[in-house]
């Protein structure tokens, strides 16, 4: 089970809650910036967990709702835990007419659907519209990076080589 | 105060600036339908029921967010207008599990009063049938989520009369679903001031009291001005 990031572990000094309090003192403690702050606390701790939000509604002086209510508008903030890998496959219509349901059957058949975690907690996989690199059609962003003109065949040899069964 | 002068179905009408062509119609006896609108309320427009055509325009424009122009020429019923209110109407019905023979709202409720109204006697669309939960933790209400069509009244009247801001509008398109504080169970809500009203106001039987049978529950809809306007108006007693 991933540790719960509301609560910090003793070993390793954390910090984190330090950072999102100066994010919000950035911003005055505004309840107008809460999507900023929102994404300061996603980078921090990976996903926004409902404690997470509760203390977000407290010191941002929201109701409880209007803050969850914006953190599921946006699919970019996650309320589970993201997997160890990230892949993002690109489904604008470059990507698609070059491939890029294929690549995203092989991310399904071996991790999970779309917008998921696989179960053991190693991949997250997504779909994301237009990513703006249609020279680079079919895109994938993992972890961060692009992996350009994407095969199955390369993609299933980055699965084997994480360790993905 | 400066007034407009309009045509609202060939009827020549006056109206305050700022005011909408939907309330200037009311006033003046033109009924446009809607379901996300009540007065006391502020408008978001969500139901698009209320659209209308003005002369000059090219689209459809909401009613309950238009203000009205010197000059305007609107139509609110024509033969267009009602064919695209009775597809909304249908889209809203295919969208959730309506079941009028089972509901606490049978008889009384505004969804139904509407389709009833334009002539929608069966859907051409194929029914989603989402599986939604029934929350009935609160003491006095319960919240259906397969009768809701999102119109966020509960939301807008938790917000801005009662002040307390419990509900809210969870994810996004017809996944949407209203929820308190943060998604957990009503009756668990920190800020539920138990006051009623977003039951009032719900059009449909998403939002009832608890121990109304089917077609039992029926709703004040008067409440909400009596609420509002009240203390200006010194009605102390109703």
């Amino acid at each position: 089970m991933p540790p719960d990031a509301s609560k910090p572990t003793a070993t390793v000094k954390d910090n984190r809650e330090k950072m999102l309090e100066r994010a919000m003192s950035r911003h005055h403690y505004s309840g107008d910036a809460l999507i900023e702050v929102l994404h300061a606390a996603q980078e921090l701790y990976g996903f926004l967990s409902i404690p997470l939000l509760q203390s977000i509604a407290r010191k941002l002086r929201l109701p409880p709702s209007r803050v969850l209510g914006v953190a599921t508008f946006y699919h970019f903030f996650s309320l589970a835990p993201k997997g160890e890998h990230f892949f993002q496959v690109c489904t604008g219509t470059a990507c698609y007419v070059a491939g890029a349901q294929s690549l995203l059957d092989v991310l399904e058949r071996r991790c999970c659907k779309s917008g998921g975690t696989s179960p053991d907690g190693k991949v997250s996989v997504q779909s994301a519209r237009c990513i703006g690199s249609c020279g680079l059609a079919p895109a994938v962003i993992y972890d961060g990076k692009i992996l350009a003109r994407l095969t199955p065949e390369q993609l299933n040899a980055e699965l084997d080589r994480i360790g993905v069964k | 105060m400066s007034v407009k002068t309009l045509v609202i179905d060939g009827k020549a009408v006056t109206g305050r600036a700022g005011e909408t062509i939907f309330n200037v119609a009311w006033e003046n006896g033109v009924r446009i339908p809607r379901l996300c609108h009540v007065g006391g309320l502020s408008d978001v427009g969500a139901c698009r029921l209320c659209l209308v055509e003005i002369e000059g325009q090219r689209k459809l424009a909401a009613a309950c967010l238009t203000p009205v122009e010197e000059g305007m020429v609107v139509h609110t019923s024509s033969e267009r207008l009602k064919e695209h209110r009775r597809l909304i109407l249908e889209l809203l019905l295919a969208e959730r599990n309506h079941v009028c023979a089972v509901c606490v709202m049978n008889g009384a409720c505004e969804l139904q009063d509407l389709a009833a109204e334009l002539g929608v006697d069966h859907v051409r669309l194929r029914y989603r049938f989402p599986k939604l939960g029934v929350d009935t933790s609160h003491e006095r209400f319960g919240q259906d989520q397969n009768r809701c069509i999102l119109c966020t009244r509960c939301v807008r009247v938790c917000d801005e009369v009662e002040g307390a801001h419990t509900k809210d509008v969870f994810g996004r398109g017809s996944g949407s679903l209203i929820i308190n504080d943060m998604g957990g169970p009503w009756g668990e809500s920190d800020t539920c001031t138990s006051c009623g009203k977003c039951v009032q106001v719900c059009p449909t039987g998403a939002l009832f009291s608890k121990g109304k049978s089917v077609a039992e529950m029926r709703k004040d809809r008067g409440f909400l001005k009596y609420i509002v306007t009240a203390r200006e108006k010194r009605e102390w007693i109703r």
